[in-house]
């Protein structure tokens, strides 16, 4: 027990130290690769909290994907700090405000929040004896949340359609290879075996 | 005394436990790298190394008191501690992952629930040692490879979860011994055979290996991302690179080619124990790695893409439906 607590506070304090690095740090990159770390953390605290699958899939999909094209992109950019800078006294009171407001909103909707009494009842329920961590959540999912599960998968397929609806352009004059047409050419239609006599040429 | 009992004895239990995998598989990447260049040798029409030692055997031990007796170079622009810390997470990374591997039955370090999703998020892993020494380096060529690569592991990424998920709908658990247990009757390299094939190839093109050895193109990027890399920093790429490369002959064994058991379960091949088959199946994988190394020649990049987005990915989906609709239709879903 006592070293699954040390290994708690182990993974919390990395967390959060790796949280504000990421806020903090002058490279962006850098910043990115804090994140990352914080993901791992996180990942650790599931497995400690015995939720070994969403740990996993924290892991393949923010670390292993969404970190990774994030990166891609924050590497390529050409940030120039000093122009970053500039005018931040000038802002400071409307990016403070707006904080604020953000900070009260919060604060007000956390205040008057109430959890239904179904969800706190179950919130906190183990993992029934004999059945693994994927097949439980499975059988939440694919029974009393199917609806909302399919409408999350839903959202995303709009996104992915928007995404490429935005990026999709035709562009006239781009010279393309189609492998199938390539495949499918013999070498009677477009090789032509000529005998050359000697001294005659073609 | 409880102090000793509950911590410090399993503690060392694990730590000599981790040294029986991690030593071994050290040593088999040392003799991959002679194995490699003994096979190509062979196949065109060379001796190979045979020089240092009978046929040439102490060459890897030769090469590496080379690579450690060298200068380690940093280069001025670049960022230096992500520089150092690329090839260090390269190689730990190709080591972690044996974690879960079950080498016989009941042969494994940690046989944990999701054992096929520990591997995957440690292989999606591998391509942060190849961005940031990409990026840390501060070069060209460099920076070129890591973008390359890149894309191309995400890419092949996927296909590569589709396949494993065609395996699990099979065995109906995440557990590795279970996948293997779970082929007693028929390895599942018979029927998912497409699958094989599509999980073969995307791990050539996960480890960055000819014909998809894009990354390291010596031929446009002089060697990729590890260009700026020199002694035990270059070395350490080179351990992690093979070690991956052992790793996912591994993954195929234990997913299609059913980790250490027999071929067949009758005398002669009974006899022999589990760990020995699952090596043998390893080195014939590795051997299939190698010989389409000497074989094919590097895919243009666009075909890669095309190959991994246009043609695995719908081909690995099908599959993925006709398995789980054929395994419902008969009633043999697990």
């Amino acid at each position: 027990m006592a070293l699954q607590a040390l290994v708690f506070y182990l993974f919390a304090f990395v967390a959060v130290a790796s949280g504000v690095m990421v806020v903090t740090s002058r490279n962006p990159v850098h910043s990115v690769l804090f994140l990352i770390l914080a993901f791992f953390n996180a990942a650790g605290l599931f497995v400690l909290m015995g939720a070994e699958f969403l740990a996993m899939i924290l892991v393949v999909v923010y670390v292993g994907a969404v970190a990774v094209l994030f990166l891609f992109v924050v590497m390529m950019l050409d940030i120039n700090f000093v122009e970053l800078r500039q005018g931040f006294a000038r802002y400071l009171p409307v990016g403070g405000l707006i904080g604020l407001v953000l900070l009260a909103e919060l604060v007000l909707v956390a205040g008057v929040w109430t959890f239904s009494p179904e969800v706190t009842a179950s919130g906190a329920a183990p993992i029934p004896e004999g059945v693994t961590n994927t097949e439980a959540l499975g059988q939440v999912i694919y029974t009393q949340y199917v609806l909302a599960f399919q409408a999350a998968g839903l959202v995303l397929l709009v996104a992915m359609i928007g995404a490429i609806v935005l990026t999709l352009r035709s562009r006239p004059g781009v010279k393309r290879q189609s492998i199938d047409e390539q495949n499918l050419r013999r070498p009677e239609d477009v090789v032509e075996v000529v005998k050359v006599t000697r001294g005659g040429g073609v | 005394m409880e102090f000793v009992d509950t911590y410090v004895i399993p503690g060392a239990i694990i730590v000599a436990q981790i040294l029986a995998v991690v030593v071994p598989l050290l040593v088999a990447v040392a003799y991959l790298t002679y194995f490699e260049r003994k096979v190509i040798g062979a196949i065109q029409l060379r001796k190979g190394p045979n020089v240092v030692g009978p046929f040439g055997l102490f060459q890897p031990f030769a090469d590496a008191l080379k690579l450690l007796s060298k200068e380690t170079i940093l280069p001025a622009g670049a960022n230096k501690i992500i520089f150092l810390l690329a090839p260090m997470l390269t190689f730990v990374l190709s080591l972690i992952a044996w974690a879960v591997i079950p080498f016989g039955e009941g042969m494994v370090l940690a046989d944990i629930n999701v054992g096929v999703l520990y591997l995957f998020a440690i292989s999606s892993l591998g391509v942060y040692g190849v961005i940031m020494s990409g990026w840390a380096s501060n070069s060209k060529y460099a920076f070129l490879g890591a973008l390359r690569s890149a894309a191309q592991m995400v890419s092949y990424e996927v296909s590569i979860g589709f396949v494993i998920i065609t395996v699990l709908l099979c065995v109906g658990s995440l557990n590795l011994t279970a996948i293997v247990e779970a082929q007693r009757t028929v390895w599942f390299a018979i029927p998912l055979l497409p699958m094989f094939v599509v999980f073969f190839i995307s791990a050539l093109a996960e480890t960055n290996r000819a014909p998809f050895d894009l990354p390291e193109g010596e031929s446009e990027l002089v060697a990729g991302y590890f260009v700026e890399y020199s002694s035990m920093s270059f070395a350490l790429f080179f351990l992690g690179e093979y070690a991956n490369m052992i790793l996912m002959s591994g993954i195929t064994v234990v997913l299609f080619l059913g980790g250490w058991l027999p071929p067949f379960d009758i005398a002669p091949f009974n006899w022999v124990p589990g760990p020995i088959w699952f090596m043998l199946k390893i080195s014939l994988i590795l051997f299939v790695f190698l010989w389409v190394r000497a074989t094919f020649p590097r895919y243009r990049y666009d075909q890669l893409m095309r190959l991994g987005w246009k043609v695995f990915l719908p081909l690995s989906l099908l599959w993925v439906v006709i398995t789980a609709g054929v395994l419902v239709a008969f009633d043999w879903v697990p």
